[in-house]
């Protein structure tokens, strides 16, 4: 066993876990922030999608040594920054909007995938967005609505409450 | 079946200097980790036969990339993202940074890094194409020292290459004396989006007065190693594209690939792709 210590969701943690335990099972199992989930555990989905140091990465490919000192945002993340207005991040209010989450197991993965991709750009084309969200896969709204819904959270140029 | 975390160990020198020294003492019992897109995975179906790694990840000493007038150095634990964003990359070596954005999705180009696309071997990799047809070499440095290399000379077989197991990939050093050159790069697979390669090639030509004084073709999954097809740049060398020199580059090319059947795709398939893309390449440069 190994303690590892870094930032998560703002908040210092430091778990003691095997140290190629992945970042994945100790964010589910350690620390019970179960929104990003396990899909296929190679990498391909993005299903547990999260960012790291802000940058997009695959939790189920992250040792949980490697992530010694950083920081990292999850679904959970998101939601806490606009809790005190009491109202749902702009980018999650859009997936509701244009329906871009249904069964919702890929969804927390697209929300970090979209935070990414309108932190660098911040009114992305359709083709800058069919890239940034190709390595999440939805299989339930045929990929049209959550584009609808990256567009307008992209019109709102809402990318408040960015991790650092 | 998933396997047991436990049974493995992992640890991350604090510098370069001490890693080589732990690999030094003992290489046989550490594998190198960087950035996990393939050996995580290997670890998630229990397919892992090594016990314990060695973290390079956080070395920053491996994560450069150094551009003079003459070259473009990149250190081998430079990310696919960090290629894609270098705007000297984009100018002066296209083809690099059109196979790094082929490179698996966003989230894997941010941890997956150069060094550990080109020392994982697979023949199917994106990057060596475009690492041999602009000629690369490589630095391998261990305790005792370095040593630089072509990069055509690295893979010896199958997932065999001449890294020692006490050295590590240091960097990859690629001219800047492309600038005349036409370039091609195509890669074919099950999609567009994330596939990996059923075939890929990456070229690139001179051409005087509609000959070709220089050729180089870098080939993925047509072999056990990526290749450069010589034989193919033979026939073609100081020749105008014509159907006849097409005709004749088809047919060189059948003598030296060997793709085989596999779960992505069949040999037969693989080389009759392949032929079709090189006549696209040689078609760009008929006058």
């Amino acid at each position: 066993m190994t303690t590892v210590h870094f930032k998560i969701n703002g908040e210092e943690k430091s778990v003691a876990a095997p140290p190629m335990k992945r970042l994945l099972d100790v964010l589910r199992e350690d620390l019970h922030l179960t929104g990003a989930k396990e899909g296929c555990g190679e990498g391909e989905c993005g299903s547990c999608s999260i960012l790291m140091n802000g940058e997009l990465v695959n939790s189920c490919l992250v040792p949980i040594l490697q992530a010694e000192g950083t920081h990292i945002m999850t679904i959970e993340g998101v939601a806490h920054l606009v809790e005190k207005n009491e109202k749902l991040h702009p980018i999650q209010q859009s997936f509701l909007e244009k329906g871009g989450a249904q069964c919702g197991i890929c969804t927390p993965g697209m929300i970090l995938a979209t935070h990414y991709l309108l932190d660098k750009y911040p009114q992305p084309t359709l083709l800058q967005i069919q890239e940034g969200l190709a390595g999440n896969l939805c299989r339930c709204t045929g990929y049209m609505r959550i584009f609808d819904a990256v567009q307008q959270a992209g019109r709102q140029n809402l990318t408040t409450g960015v991790a650092e | 079946m998933r396997s047991n975390v436990a049974d493995f160990t992992l640890i991350a020198p604090p510098t370069l200097n001490a890693t080589l020294e732990i690999l030094a003492c003992d290489s046989s019992l550490y594998t190198p980790i960087a950035g996990g897109t393939e050996l995580m995975v290997a670890l998630s179906a229990n397919r892992l036969a090594q016990k314990n790694f060695l973290s390079i990840k956080h070395l920053t000493e491996l994560r450069f990339i150094d551009a003079t007038p003459d070259a473009i150095t990149i250190g081998s634990g430079t990310t696919f993202t960090d290629i894609r964003r270098h705007a000297v990359i984009a100018t002066d070596l296209p083809l690099l940074n059109q196979a790094a954005s082929w490179t698996g999705s966003i989230a894997n180009q941010n941890r997956g890094t150069l060094g550990g696309n080109i020392v994982n071997a697979s023949p199917a990799a994106d990057s060596p194409p475009a690492l041999l047809a602009y000629d690369a070499t490589v630095t391998l440095v261990s305790a005792t020292g370095t040593r630089t290399i072509p990069y055509r000379d690295f893979h010896l077989g199958y997932k065999k290459t001449v890294l020692r197991p006490d050295e590590l990939l240091y960097s990859i050093k690629i001219k800047r004396n492309f600038g005349g050159y036409i370039t091609y790069t195509r890669k074919v697979g099950t999609r567009n989006a994330q596939a990996i390669s059923k075939v890929a090639l990456a070229c690139l030509a001179l051409l005087d007065n509609g000959v070709v004084r220089d050729i180089r073709i870098g080939a993925a999954s047509l072999h056990e190693t990526p290749i450069r097809c010589t034989a193919t740049e033979q026939s073609i060398l100081n020749q105008p594209s014509t159907p006849s020199t097409i005709a004749a580059a088809r047919a060189a090319l059948a003598t030296e690939v060997r793709p085989i059947d596999d779960i992505r795709s069949t040999a037969k398939y693989r080389a009759a792709v392949a032929a079709s893309l090189l006549e696209e390449f040689l078609r760009t440069l008929s006058g």
